[in-house]
């Protein structure tokens, strides 16, 4: 046994979870655990007690209503990936689970989790920022909403009180022949990302672009939107030359450095990755664009 | 800290135990049942030397407590083929030279048993995405990959 002595709570009922994280010291929620029990297993976590909502039905499953999707914060990373409404209303994100750790890791693994632990690194969270998602956040005090743009608030941290949880998250559903593409550079096909980029394209008439959306995450301390390149995007007949010029945008990231790679190298990748997101968007959305790089 | 009454079905039997929540279910397996077939390498993981199906989706039993298996049903090495038989795909590591220490072979065997079941024709890239959760250091992976292909062969010619 590795980790220190905890207690553990299996509430049934999301009022019942709230409670106890509320009422019980040093306490925290274990989702799937892919991230959390490593961190006990090291003794980098230690806790008095442990809130398991693994049994909590009110946090599964995926519903669609209004042009948003919201799904469950207990749904495991491959029950989405292997979903047929996340294909066909998100698919943004259906790709970038495959890109989420391992099989194994991703049959316990959650959206909630993934999104509450907040690595730098994690696809999921990139995801939720290029879509704009809303994060629905339990507590005894009731729920309330957060969008995405501010419930990650630094390396590692949320807006999430000690005591608050995620319940489900909602997405805007884009017009059904909306571009998107997904890329991530890592050593390995299942580790950390290096960097990577998240692109969504609505391109109307005459290859004219709608909308733009580009994150990028692995570069700053939590996902980045990069800004620049969606205004540069936006209104613009998209071509070869306009992604090149978007994806120059990544020039003005200041990204981490490590032993993993420099913040030059990072820069670099994000530039890459940056065109050729947007460009398999672009493809996807029926425009024919070359290689931007 | 308090112990609590967990009982579990593991290769269809059914074992009931009082444990403390942090023992993992590696631990569980091991040092409660004796099912010493699943391996621990890494602890943390990374190696996937620990894998086994809960409910019959692959999972690390190093980052799991047995307490959240309270109900679930666990196919570990030991229940992939009946006592003193081997099944399809073990058959298949032996004649393929997929193991040569053995230390990563149950994980690799749990893996492969699940992505079979769901993709009964994979593709060589297939079985490469699958095994990145479960590291070999000794026999390399091309042993491993082979059987995997021999194996999904010979299922779907009826298995033998």
């Amino acid at each position: 046994m590795k980790p220190a002595p905890f207690d553990y709570h299996a509430p049934q009922q999301l009022q019942e979870a709230a409670n106890l994280l509320a009422s019980l010291p040093n306490a925290k929620i274990l989702a799937g655990g892919q991230s959390l029990v490593p961190m006990m297993n090291f003794r980098y976590v230690i806790v008095d007690n442990l809130v398991d909502l693994g049994g909590v039905d009110d946090l599964r499953g995926i519903a669609i209503a209004d042009g948003w999707l919201r799904i469950g914060a207990m749904m495991r990373q491959r029950e989405l990936e292997t979903s047929p409404e996340i294909a066909r209303l998100c698919p943004l994100m259906a790709e970038a689970l495959r890109h989420v750790g391992h099989r194994q890791t991703r049959n316990r693994g959650t959206i909630g989790g993934s999104l509450a632990h907040a690595d730098p690194a994690a696809e999921l969270p990139a995801i939720c920022a290029a879509y704009d998602a809303i994060v629905h956040v339990a507590s005894v005090r009731g729920m309330r909403q957060v969008p995405f743009g501010e419930f990650s608030t630094g390396y590692m941290t949320t807006a999430l009180q000690p005591d608050e949880m995620i319940a489900a998250i909602d997405l805007p559903v884009w017009r059904q022949g909306h571009g998107f593409g997904f890329q991530e550079f890592a050593r390995r096909q299942g580790d950390f990302a290096l960097a990577g980029a998240a692109a969504l394209l609505d391109v109307g008439a005459g290859g004219v672009v709608r909308r733009a959306a580009l994150s990028l995450f692995g570069v700053g301390q939590t996902p980045l939107r990069l800004e620049a390149a969606e205004a540069r995007l936006n209104g613009q007949m998209l071509d070869t030359t306009l992604i090149r010029s978007a994806a120059a945008a990544a020039w003005l990231t200041e990204p981490i450095s490590d032993i993993h790679a420099s913040a030059d190298y990072r820069r670099h990748l994000a530039q890459v990755l940056s065109a050729r997101a947007l460009t398999d968007a672009a493809r996807r959305a029926g425009v024919d664009v070359a290689n931007a790089l | 800290m308090g112990k609590r009454a967990t009982r579990v079905n593991v290769n269809g039997k059914s074992y009931a135990r009082v444990v403390e929540p942090r023992l993992t279910l590696a631990d569980f397996l091991r040092h409660e049942l004796n099912l010493t077939g699943t391996h621990l390498g890494c602890e943390h993981g990374v190696c996937g030397a620990c894998t086994v199906l809960v409910d019959g989706r692959s999972t690390r039993s190093c980052l799991m407590f047995a307490v959240q298996a309270n109900g679930a049903e666990v196919t570990t090495v030991e229940g992939l083929s009946p006592e003193g038989t081997l099944s399809v795909l073990q058959q298949a590591f032996i004649d393929n030279h997929g193991l040569q220490c053995g230390f990563c072979t149950p994980g690799m065997l749990i893996t492969l048993t699940e992505l079979l079941r769901e993709t009964p024709d994979p593709s060589e890239q297939e079985v490469r995405e699958a095994l990145t959760g479960n590291l070999c250091r000794c026999t390399g992976y091309a042993g491993i990959v082979a059987a995997a292909l021999d194996a999904s062969k010979r299922l779907r010619d009826g298995g033998s």
